[in-house]
């Protein structure tokens, strides 16, 4: 079934490219068609995956190199099933949004769209490394070619920006991957195949590098401040969709790297850094917002959002408590859906009127009521009021920081009053005051076309703001499996290492160290006692 | 909780529905059928939940909202006797406006979206006094916080309107903040929301605990219900429609700073908490106060009245007199509900006319909107026997009493001062408005619609019999009603079976309503013939809000803009960016340092291949 | 009998003049020629060393090298001549396409 899901937009691509060129309507909805069908089989993905299971489920996996262990290994668990829909439901509306807009080209868009979210849905679902690492670089090369050839006026220079940056870092990964490959098993036994590469034993300085090289892709990627002016640069030049699926999608493949590879990976190495990252963490919060305060241009200001909304994501991760990473895990799924809507309203300002200056425009709610009405209820879910999706994310976020980390909690809590700050001033620059945009006989009211974009963004910002409960269900069990782990192997290398006091001993020790997968509730209870001691 | 009850909030959330998604098309007297009638369901509907309420306490947990590792949270609602006069306050007062709305937005285009947005108000404020948690109630609080930012900026194609909305919502932003740090630290401290459990076990709380939580609440409150510092965002408010002014920033949204202390009071009773508290009430009263009396336009004369008066609801909860403080909040919602209404009818009269100086003589065409805004100047000023005077008075009564009792005088002398303010002030607006010649003799102000009168006529007879909620000679219903959500600190009258009340406290009495009538007196004689006395240096000090406003718009702003214009200029492009470009550069730079050995002479390329092997063979030799 | 050393001496001798030919010689034909000088000398050198160490290899290495030598001549030439056509020069100086 995943391998269904993850190659049949790749299918459909192969579809598209049989279609006739000149016909530009049906390649639009053959890739809407592919893309759809991608839909469907995650939703049936959805309500088929158990919630009470903390394991990889729908696991397949194939011989692919055996005589250096790689293998074709393909999982899901609550995770990144969140994840999972969150392209599907993404792909759909970025390709629907592209139809006012791509007129060159459409053929290679569609396919190049299609083929990004084969790669994506990979990244997600790639339970081997290799594998991971494949499907992590071919992200690279539809997207490249997404601002490359269909982006603004400065697209070569954000495209290769992108791309050798992005690249950079991961290649640092790929070193890793190798290093860990050899030093975690002795020749014979070795494995690329996540899941083992987890149990592995690891010296402690080299793991300490290995994280390090893993999380400074990932944290390109996010991107954790200070690796965050790729990002600006991207989103400007990029068409639409590609700005949607760029702020949507791939930021949260850093994220996710963050909980699956440097957390499932490194536990230990995670547990000494994570000071490090809730800093930078923090810094993003706060720099993030502030900086979009002084934006001149709309998708700079939207990404500028996007370094302080990851910034909670990011500090959700590495607060290392189960409320804070449910709510990081929600928040990446809020920041697609708030900060995807943003982009694509920019989109909608820009077809009519081909500016991304703030001060291009003015008052356009009294011409164009229903997109303000559109407009002002994803910026409320940007800026996280309570009954919106994003205001669940961040509350746990908080509420999970402060029970291990007050002070930062508290300062974070100030990105609350940021976001508004700058949503609402560009959301007055633009759309009230007198009508004093730039050519506002094209500043048409959005269409039937248009409308359907936003309907299922918004039925998901109140949803999950209102009742998250189906999506929490489902991540908790993986989430606390994930946490238990670190827990468990920080604790037993603090007791090796003797470097604990006696009574930090005691309270470990009483706990069980190994627990058998059966036992949940033993498990918990360890979690609970080591959460005591913490407070 | 009977099932009717938890509809209160549904209603008004379901005309919103309505409304917004169809409003446009609908025909306007569909509309305000609608609008009104949403709000008229969940005012019956929470009569109803008072005449058969059971005494105790109910919730009703309508679904699991939020369930994370040790956290959970329900969207649950509770009727209790706080919230069942909140909502009542709210639901009729509301009811009133909303019917008067349908006669001053009349000429109104965006008709619909106005009665949309005044449904959601109301579905918010009744969700933030009803919810069972302090999260549904943020919830609540940040709704009401967005209504008061959509309808300030109803008219957004004006700058100052959307200037308006917007400094509310982030004034608002900075106290919700610190509210939910101290949502936090309720719950990492006590792992509940609930509010009856928080209130019950505040006094479990370690004192420092205590002491900061309610402090970060304390900020909220003073967010939302325009205290200092926080207060400057309400008289720009007076931007939007006067109706929205009269119930968001007079009788219901400004109150909710007031609710939610009298909602935890066993948690703000730490004595720094309550010092705090009743010191900002006090100051901010006679701050509000002084700036009412060189203010030109009359809404905002009302809204520093409003932020005065609030100070008062605050003092009140300071001295440990939660129960007189809600009172005020109550006689309050009705008589400024009643003065906006009248300042909206004088509008509506000479066509958005607001300017004091461009007033005047008034009384004449306009007498019945006149002896509406007299009546609720009177209670305002605490006349006796109109509602403001018994529910001032009791709560300088309680001030007194708390100054007796060895805590601060300052709220006492300082509640007393803003009395006389206030009536000087009132009179002043009064005497501006309404006599003297008129200052246009062009226009022909006419009273409004009996759509707009009816609900003034109701108000000014809740002005005039309100205080008997809480006089003594009828019984106080109001506060002995409140008397098992408080205890002691009702201060249920001695009239009505209370504990008799101390010496210090039958003086204050008599002493308020000498100094109103004072207060009267002298704006009379100050402000004859409709001219203003120069203030000298007070006068000048009181219209820079005495520095506020430099701190403001001259300080901070203008830092934090600077500081937002440097961190992405200089910072972000010219020292971040710039690292990344520049090893970007410097991979290039050592790529062409290299190109330069490709000399393309074939002579070169052989030296250095003999080169080369020399090196290698005298390594062979040397080894 | 000659000794080894007189032939490996006269081999180094050869073998740096074609070396010292290729680095300063600017015409095309005299660096080819130095260059046959050079494989001539390695021949020489093998040769000597055959037939010093009663061993076969050596001379089977000579063919080799001459077989080497005449293609080399026969591409290098074609090379020049083209040169030669398009430049009206064969001084190697004025070949550098593959500078940096």
């Amino acid at each position: 079934m995943l391998s269904w899901l993850i190659f049949l937009p790749t299918a459909g691509a192969g579809l598209v490219t049989l279609l006739p060129r000149h016909r530009p309507g049906l390649v639009r909805w053959g890739a809407m068609l592919a893309s759809a069908a991608t839909l469907l089989l995650a939703v049936r993905l959805f309500l088929a995956f158990d919630p009470a299971q903390s394991a990889m489920q729908f696991v397949e996996r194939r011989p692919w190199v055996p005589a250096l262990g790689i293998g074709y290994a393909v999982g899901v668990d609550g995770i990144s099933l969140l994840l999972v829909m969150l392209t599907a439901v993404i792909f759909p509306i970025a390709l629907l949004s592209s139809w006012g807009s791509i007129t060159e080209k459409v053929k290679e868009f569609m396919v190049a769209m299609l083929v990004l979210e084969t790669a994506v849905l990979g990244t997600f679902l790639a339970l081997d490394l290799v594998l991971f690492y494949v499907f992590w670089e071919a992200v690279l090369i539809p997207m490249y070619f997404l601002i490359g050839i269909w982006g603004g006026p400065n697209r070569t220079y954000a495209a290769v920006k992108f791309i050798l940056y992005t690249m950079a870092a991961s290649v640092l990964m790929l070193v890793a991957i190798v290093a860990l490959y050899l030093a975690a098993a002795p020749p014979g036994e070795r494995t690329f195949d996540l899941l083992r590469l987890q149990e592995a034993a690891l010296d402690p300085g080299l793991a300490r590098w290995l994280f390090a090289a893993f999380t400074l892709a990932f944290a390109v990627k996010v991107p954790v401040w200070p690796f965050h002016t790729w990002l600006p640069d991207a989103h400007v030049e990029a068409p639409t969709a590609g700005s949607v699926i760029l702020a949507a999608l791939l930021l949260k493949m850093g994220t996710y790297g963050f909980i699956r590879f440097s957390l499932g990976l490194f536990p230990e190495a995670a547990v000494a850094s994570a000071p490090l990252l809730l800093a930078l963490a923090v810094v993003g919060i706060i720099y993030g917002g502030i900086v979009s305060w002084a934006q001149p241009d709309l998708k700079r200001l939207v990404a500028f959002s996007s370094v302080s909304h990851l910034g909670f994501v990011t500090l959700g991760i590495f607060a290392l408590s189960v409320e804070a990473m449910q709510g990081a895990l929600l928040q990446m799924v809020n920041h697609g859906i708030s900060t995807g809507g943003l982009f694509l309203i920019v989109g909608v300002l820009y077809d009519r009127s081909h500016s991304r200056e703030i001060r291009d425009y003015g008052g356009v709610a009294a011409v164009m009521p229903r997109f303000a009405a559109i407009f002002t209820i994803i910026m409320l879910s940007s800026a996280a009021l309570p009954g919106t999706n994003g205001f669940v994310g961040e509350f746990l976020i908080l509420l999970g920081t402060f029970r291990r980390l007050p002070g930062v909690a508290a300062v974070a809590a100030t990105g609350v009053i940021l976001s508004v700050i700058y949503l609402l001033w560009a959301y007055q620059k633009v759309m009230q005051g007198p009508l004093t945009a730039k050519r506002p006989e094209h500043l048409a009211e959005v269409g039937a076309r248009e409308t359907l974009l936003f309907v299922p963004l918004i039925a998901l910002i109140f949803w999950i703001g209102m009742y998250p409960t189906p999506l929490l269900r489902r991540s908790q069990p993986s989430i606390t499996a994930v946490l238990e782990r670190v827990e468990r192997r920080a604790a037993a290398a603090r007791v090796s290492g003797s470097v604990a006091c006696a009574e930090e001993r005691g309270a470990f020790q009483s706990a069980p160290r190994n627990p058998p997968q059966s036992s949940r509730p033993l498990q918990s209870a360890s979690l609970t006692l080591c959460r005591q001691h913490h407070r | 909780m009977a099932s009717f009850a938890w509809t209160i909030p549904l209603w008004p959330l379901l005309g919103w529905l309505l409304l917004g998604t169809l409003g446009g098309r609908l025909p306007r007297r569909v509309v305000s059928f609608v609008g009104c009638g949403s709000v008229a369901l969940s005012f019956a509907a929470s009569l109803l939940a008072m005449l058969t309420f059971p005494g105790e306490p109910q919730t009703v947990q309508i679904f699991s909202w939020i369930a994370a590792g040790d956290f959970s949270v329900a969207a649950g609602l509770l009727l209790d006797r706080l919230s069942l006069v909140m909502v009542l306050v709210v639901g009729g007062v509301g009811l009133l406006i909303h019917i008067y709305s349908i006669g001053y937005m009349a000429g109104e285009r965006a008709y619909s979206r106005y009665f949309a947005y005044l449904n959601l108000f109301m579905a918010s404020m009744l969700l933030l006094v009803m919810g069972s948690n302090l999260l549904v109630l943020f919830v609540g609080w940040e709704g009401v916080g967005l209504c008061s930012y959509l309808l300030i900026g109803f008219w957004f194609d004006r700058e100052r309107a959307a200037n308006a909305g917007r400094k509310a919502f982030i004034v608002n932003r900075i106290g919700d903040a610190a509210f939910l740090v101290g949502i936090l630290v309720l719950w990492n401290a006590l792992g509940t929301l609930d509010l009856r459990t928080i209130a019950e076990r505040a006094s479990t709380l370690s004192p420092p605990v205590m002491l900061t939580a309610s402090l970060l609440l304390f900020v909220g409150a003073t967010g939302k219900s325009a205290q200092l510092p926080l207060y400057t965002w309400l008289p720009d408010a007076m931007e939007g429609p006067t109706p929205v002014s009269a119930l968001i920033h007079a009788a219901t949204m400004v109150t909710a700073g007031v609710y939610l202390i009298a909602r935890l009071f066993p948690l703000f009773t730490h004595p720094i908490t309550l010092l705090v508290i009743s010191t900002v009430g006090a100051v901010t009263a006679l701050f509000a106060a002084t700036i009412a009396l060189v203010e030109w336009d009359l809404k905002r004369v009302l809204a520093y009245s409003t932020i005065s008066q609030l100070g008062y609801m605050f003092l009140a909860m300071g001295v440990l007199a939660p129960a007189a403080g809600l009172f005020h909040l109550t006689t309050h919602a009705f008589f400024k509900a009643l003065l906006f209404l009248a300042a909206g009818s004088v509008m509506h009269a000479m066509h958005d006319v607001i300017d004091m100086r461009r007033l005047g003589g008034l009384a004449g065409p306009l007498r019945y909107t006149a002896v509406a805004f007299a009546i609720g100047a009177l209670a305002l000023v605490g006349i006796p026997p109109l509602a403001g005077a018994v529910s001032k008075d009791m709560i300088l009564e309680r001030a007194a009493e708390h100054a007796a009792a060895g805590g601060s005088v300052l709220p006492l002398l300082l509640g007393l001062l803003t009395a006389l303010v206030t009536s000087v002030y009132i009179t002043r607006a009064a005497l501006h408005t309404f006599l003297g010649r008129p200052a246009d003799p062009q226009a022909h102000p006419h009273e409004g619609p009996p759509v707009m009168a009816r609900p003034m006529g109701i108000l000014a007879l809740l002005a005039v019999f309100g205080g008997l909620l809480g006089a003594g000679l009828a019984g106080a219903p109001l506060l002995r009603f409140l008397a098992p959500q408080f205890g002691e600190a009702a201060h249920v009258p001695a009239a009505a079976g209370g504990a008799a009340p101390t010496s210090v406290a039958t003086i204050t009495s008599p002493l308020a309503i000498i100094v109103a009538v004072a207060g009267v007196v002298v704006g009379l004689v100050a402000y004859r013939g409709r001219r203003d006395p120069d203030l000298g240096m007070w006068g000048r000090l009181a219209r820079s809000h005495f520095g506020f406003i430099h701190l403001y718009d001259g300080v901070f702003v203008p830092i934090a803009k600077r500081l937002a214009w440097t961190l992405a200029g200089p910072v972000d492009l010219g020292v971040i960016d710039r690292a990344v470009n520049g090893v970007g550069a410097l991979l290039a730079g050592g790529a062409r340092g290299l190109r330069r050995l490709q000399t393309g002479y074939v002579r070169h390329y052989a030296a250095i291949i003999l080169l080369g092997t020399v090196l290698i063979l005298a390594y062979w030799v040397i080894r | 009998m000659v000794p080894l050393t007189y032939y490996l001496v006269l081999s180094a001798v050869l073998f740096s003049v074609g070396m010292t030919g290729v680095l300063v010689r600017r015409n095309a034909l005299i660096v080819f020629m130095s260059i046959e000088l050079m494989l001539n000398s390695v021949n020489l050198t093998f040769v000597a060393l055959s037939r010093h160490l009663g061993s076969i290899d050596g001379q089977l290495a000579v063919f080799f090298t001459i077989v080497v030598a005449g293609v080399e001549v026969v591409v290098g030439l074609a090379i020049i001549v083209e040169i030669f056509r398009s430049r009206a020069s064969v001084n190697v100086d004025d070949v550098d396409l593959l500078r940096g």
